[in-house]
């Protein structure tokens, strides 16, 4: 037994110290480029995530459902864009046609798509005990992956790139992509235009006062159904957005994809306070910013265990989230 | 028969699925090589298929019988047509035994759709009772082909005119498709004959008129005449199905029996003491990867891991239970989710201690002692270790939950400021639960390792928790006998469809949605011990 | 205006509600008594479609809303202050009426209305902009029934109004629901517990007990009925 006590303990030990790579690489940390680098690139993946995190927090505020099946309508969005974008360059449109019109498909299917599971899978179990919403939730996820792999495919499918090399980004080219630019500007511009929404308009105050009290939401004169079907749909195209835009910064998609990304959005939710739409965007970039840091200083086989580690470090200390409200949950 | 307006609707549900699944289902593009597969007869069946789903909702909502019926019917008539566009089997239009049973089936199905309109009380019990003949049958004569098996190599010889009559049940292939007959038919019996025992013993008055709540028929499992002679039955069936079932099957029921396990455990943790757990299957990769690990590094043996598995688990969810447990319901949720999938990231990464994915193979099976097993013996030997823990596990929760504890759990699901105030304490309470949960998960992954003698992170993904939390809700959280009954539909269900292998998960979700909008509360809802306090003591 | 016949409603397999009818004429104020879990609140609800009755009727200015969702029933002009006030705790007190006006599209009729209810209770003017949530249980109290009225119904339905109230603040809103009554002609449906108030300021009353409707008669004959006085005026 003890041979193999020292053979465990020899191959068990010396692992940990490779984690930091090589002194050569802690030179990076000086190195401005490389900072520059990792910071764009953690800043992309937060907006990813938020887009998605919106529709988890937005879902989660609204009707208290961890809606599982949300990174599967993000997959639904990457799908559909991939179709409608290879279609449209078959026929030979221009690129920025086939972008803005994948987009819209995009938009268009995904929301339906949040549309239908809803009024289908969530809407019999309003007054259903808490747990059930959720399994059905798990169960639609299932099957819209195994939709998507028996309706088109199992492989990897390589999603065109649809952003093309802007002129002006060349001497920056090295550090930051005409994809990331595009993917940071197009979710801030959505953000803006979700904050508006929810802010000023009618729709926006019909569901800031449904996610408060459904029952009073009822008594003013609000179409609960309605305003949850539009939540439904409103998460749904932000995530499409986010479909299509990680779609063509990575170059790549299958059915798998909505569930890790979706896990990491919801992490992202949480993280900031669940059911609270700051905190989610707060929540995704700095989720973003410690895996891009974290996988380019220290180890880019632990990427997903930064994420969860952060996300019960934090935890730990806000049991909230960082801008969730504290309440004592009532049963 | 249909009202016009649901038609319409129907062609509007049928129009609208048309439209959802148009780019998915219809269009196939290959990106590479630029080209564009047009399928358009699926929007056909996506058309029709939604229309006829429509309808058959609508039907089910006015008219549970009727609707049932049709599906007995729909089940009846397509099986000859699977058989034949699946296996190119056209047996069915050759007349036969199978014929003939398929026939009698048919007349007897008949029958029944003419009667059941029909109000007359005495008719339907004659009908029942032929009913429940002609399903006992298959059942008297599968036990009969297990006695002869076992019996058959010690019975002299002149009494094997008798094997003929015995054998014969072996090779009848349509076994397998009129079992599904049978199933189906079964389930519209017990529900009808159910209904027909509940009108007889319930009053006269209409339920909507009476306060107390609708009596389900759940409850009629805990009557001494009901639960007996099923009981008998199970335990039965379950100490011969190593005897009746190919090898194969046995293995798929010993995984089915472990997530009986799963299922139990983390009963304690979602079901009775409410706290939603979503990483479960960490608890059960620490246990079997334990076995995994100590049995390649240290030849210690199975009986020794299965302990130190529990332990193990156990001190896991202690190490998890500690900081996560104040966090509140859905919180808890994903940070235990997380806590899963870095189990899992860490074992598939860390090479030089899990061996990464390629995980670690040739743990040994567990021995027993004296005797040296064959490859069949050992997966027997399995499956009656897996039924004993089955048992123990029953038995420990079921003493549990009558326990001091269990009933602080039960008040800690329901109202956790009113428990803090009546001094329960909250956080021991809440990680007893965790640890113990977690505690069965280990044993079982212990278990595990040494069933497959292979272990690899593939095998302990979300999906993994998401089956068993599936398991505790459907099964009616809480409930010890929904917990069972649910593991053995969700786990034997998927493995009995591998005939249509690529449609088997998606019909996994299917059912998963369809169960909870049609039965939210689970198969069985728990039933409440209540406690009678003897006013003369007081 | 409101007429209720036969009424019975259920929570599950629980019957709250037995054969309750009973009628509202335009410009009353009437009032509904009972003890605790009488099936107030729940007479309440099913008029307001929040739990639909199973059987009966409910006849609205002559046209059945018995089986019209919530949001169509206040758009025919019959609001709710609901038990327990349910103010949004995160909107602000100008977004809380803002909400009241929901289904209302008139923008300058809704700033007279808004202008009238902060006159009435100038309190809300000065808090206009803090969330309500963080207002105390008469400032909410008052807000939810601005709010109501910010939908300008034709019948208000109050539930408690005095629930957790000083005497003095009650008395206040007493009076506000006097005055509402008669300068704007709103028809008022009150749920009390505080008999004795409450049948003071209706024209008539309901007595309500075990989901059963036990009495019915003009309010001063209430007040002055020996059974009503023992059971729900404390004499
Ligand atoms: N959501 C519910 N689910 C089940 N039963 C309910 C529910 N709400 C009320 N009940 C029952 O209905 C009955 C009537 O309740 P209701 O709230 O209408 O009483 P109330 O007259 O308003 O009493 P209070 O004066 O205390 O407000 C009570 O027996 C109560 O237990
Ligand atoms: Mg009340």
């Amino acid at each position: 037994m003890v041979p193999g006590i020292v053979a465990f303990t020899g191959k068990f030990f010396p692992h940990s110290f490779t984690l930091l790579r090589n002194v050569a690489d802690i030179m990076d940390f000086f190195e401005p480029d490389y900072f520059i680098e990792l910071l764009f690139s953690g800043l992309t993946k937060g907006a990813i995530y938020a887009l998605i995190a919106l529709g988890y927090t937005m879902v989660y505020g609204i009707i208290g459902l961890i809606n599982f099946a949300h990174g599967e309508i993000y997959m639904i969005g990457a799908f559909t864009a991939l179709i409608v974008s290879t279609v449209l360059s078959i026929y030979g449109f221009p690129l920025l046609a086939i972008f803005i019109l994948a987009a819209v498909a995009a938009v268009v299917w995904a929301s339906a798509y949040g549309y239908t599971i809803e009024r289908l899978a969530y809407r019999p179990l309003r007054n259903a005990p808490r747990l059930s919403p959720l399994i059905s939730a798990i169960g639609m996820s299932i099957f819209l992956q195994n939709y998507v792999l028996l309706a088109q495919t199992s492989d990897f499918q390589p999603f065109p790139a649809l952003v093309p090399d802007f002129a002006f980004m060349e001497p920056v080219a090295h550090i930051v992509g005409s994809t990331d630019l595009v993917i940071l500007v197009v979710s801030v511009i959505v953000m803006i235009l979700l904050t508006v929404m929810i802010k000023f308009t009618r729709t926006g105050k019909a569901m800031r006062a449904t996610a408060q009290d459904k029952k009073m939401a009822l008594l003013v004169g609000i179409n609960v159904d309605n305003v949850i079907s539009i939540t439904f749909i409103t998460g749904s195209a932000l995530a499409a957005i986010g479909g299509l835009l990680i779609a063509s910064h990575v170059g790549q998609i299958n059915f798998y994809i909505g569930f890790i990304a979706g896990i990491k959005a919801f992490t992202a939710a949480v993280l900031g306070g669940i059911g609270s739409i700051p905190g989610a965007v707060l929540g995704s970039f700095i989720l973003g910013l410690t895996e891009s840091f974290a996988t380019g200083y220290v180890s880019s086989d632990y990427e997903d265990v930064f994420a969860f580690s952060l996300l019960v470090l934090i935890l730990i200390f806000r049991p909230a989230g960082l801008l969730g409200k504290s309440t004592i949950e009532k049963v | 028969m249909l009202p016009l307006k649901d038609i319409r609707n129907g062609l509007m549900v049928a129009g609208w699925f048309v439209f959802l699944t148009f780019p998915l289902m219809v269009i196939k593009v290959n990106p590479v090589e630029k080209t564009i597969v047009w399928r358009w007869p699926n929007m056909l069946y996506v058309a029709a298929g939604s229309f006829i789903a429509y309808l058959y909702v609508k039907l089910a909502q006015k008219n549970k019988k009727a609707a049932i019926l049709v599906a007995c019917w729909t089940a009846y008539l397509a099986l000859p047509l699977i058989r034949y566009f699946m296996y190119q089997d056209i047996s069915i239009l050759i007349w036969d035994t199978t014929t003939s049973i398929y026939a009698a089936v048919g007349a007897f199905h008949m029958i029944l759709t003419l009667c059941l309109f029909h109000k007359h009380h005495i008719l339907r019990k004659i009908l029942s009772g032929i009913w429940l003949l002609f399903i006992g049958t298959p059942v008297v004569m599968l036990l009969a082909q297990a006695a002869g098996k076992i019996l058959l190599p010690k019975i002299p010889a002149a009494l094997h005119f008798l094997t003929p009559f015995i054998i014969t049940i072996e090779h009848i292939q349509f076994w397998n498709w009129i079992r599904i007959l049978w199933v189906a038919l079964a389930c519209y019996l017990l529900y009808s004959s159910l209904q027909t025992y509940l009108a007889s013993k319930r009053n006269i008055m209409p339920d909507h008129l009476t306060n107390e709540p609708k009596i389900r028929w759940s409850q009629y499992l805990y009557k001494r005449p009901v639960y007996l002679p099923l009981l008998t039955f199970c335990s039965t069936f379950f100490l011969l199905f190593p005897h009746l079932f190919s090898t194969y099957q046995v293995n798929i029921m010993i995984s089915a029996l472990m997530y009986v396990v799963l299922g139990l455990g983390l009963n304690i943790v979602v079901g009775v003491a409410g706290l939603l757990d979503l990483g479960y299957v960490a608890f059960y990769a620490v246990g079997a990867y334990s076995y995994a690990l100590l049995n390649m590094h240290f030849d210690l043996g199975f009986w020794v891991v299965l302990p130190i598995g529990g332990i193990l688990g156990a001190f896991f969810g202690i190490l998890l239970g500690i900081p996560v447990l104040r966090l509140r319901g859905d919180y808890l949720a994903i940070v235990t989710l997380g806590f899963g999938e870095i189990i899992r990231l860490v074992l598939e990464n860390w090479n030089d201690f899990s061996q990464g994915p390629s995980g670690i193979s040739n743990i040994d099976r567990p021995p027993l002692p004296g005797v040296d097993l064959s490859l069949e013996g050992s997966i027997v030997y399995m499956y009656y270790l897996t039924i004993v823990m089955v048992i123990f596990t029953i038995f420990v929760v079921n003493r549990l939950q009558d326990s001091r504890i269990g009933r602080a759990w039960f008040a800690l699901r329901e109202d956790e400021i009113a428990c803090q105030a009546m001094g329960i304490d909250k956080m021991k309470t809440k990680l007893t639960a965790f640890a113990l949960g977690a505690t069965w998960a280990g044993m079982v992954g212990v278990l595990f390792a040494a069933k497959t003698t292979f272990v690899n992170p593939a095998s302990f993904t979300f999906l993994e928790s998401a089956i068993i939390l599936c398991i505790v809700v459907l099964g009616g959280m809480g409930s010890i006998v929904g917990v069972i009954i649910s593991a053995l539909v969700l786990i034997l269900m998927p493995e009995y469809l591998r005939a249509f292998s690529d449609y088997r998960m998606l019909v996994f979700g299917a059912v998963l949605v369809i169960m909870m909008v049609f039965k939210p509360r689970g198969l069985i809802s728990s039933v409440r011990r209540t406690y009678t306090i003897n006013d003369e003591t007081l | 205006m409101l007429e209720v016949r036969n009424l019975d409603t259920y929570y599950g397999n629980i019957q709250a509600l037995h054969d309750i009818s009973l009628h509202v004429e335009e410009g009353e104020i009437i009032t509904l008594i009972g003890a605790n879990g009488a099936g107030k609140s729940t007479t309440l609800m099913s008029i307001s479609g929040i739990v639909p009755p199973r059987k009966g009727e409910i006849l609205f200015q002559g046209d059945p809303i018995h089986e019209l969702p919530p949001n169509h029933i206040v758009s025919l002009g019959i609001c709710q202050v609901p038990e327990g006030r349910h103010i949004f705790p995160d909107l602000t007190v100008a977004e809380n009426l803002d909400m009241g006006a929901f289904l209302r599209n008139d923008k300058k009729q809704i700033a007279r209305d808004l202008d009238y209810l902060y006159d009435l209770f100038p309190i809300l003017r000065k808090r206009r902009h803090q969330p309500g949530g963080n207002l105390s249980g008469g400032e909410q109290q008052m807000l939810a029934i601005s709010r109501a009225l910010m939908a300008h119904p034709k019948l208000l339905l109050l539930d408690e109004p005095s629930m957790g109230l000083a005497p003095l603040v009650t008395r206040q809103i007493f009076d506000i629901i006097k005055k509402i009554n008669q300068e704007q002609n709103t028809t008022i449906f009150l749920v009390e517990q505080n008999a004795n108030l409450a049948l003071k300021v209706a024209d008539r009353g309901y007595v309500l007990e075990n989901g059963h409707i036990t009495l019915h008669d003009r309010a001063d004959a209430l007040l002055a009925n020996k059974d009503v006085q023992k059971a729900y005026l404390g004499m």
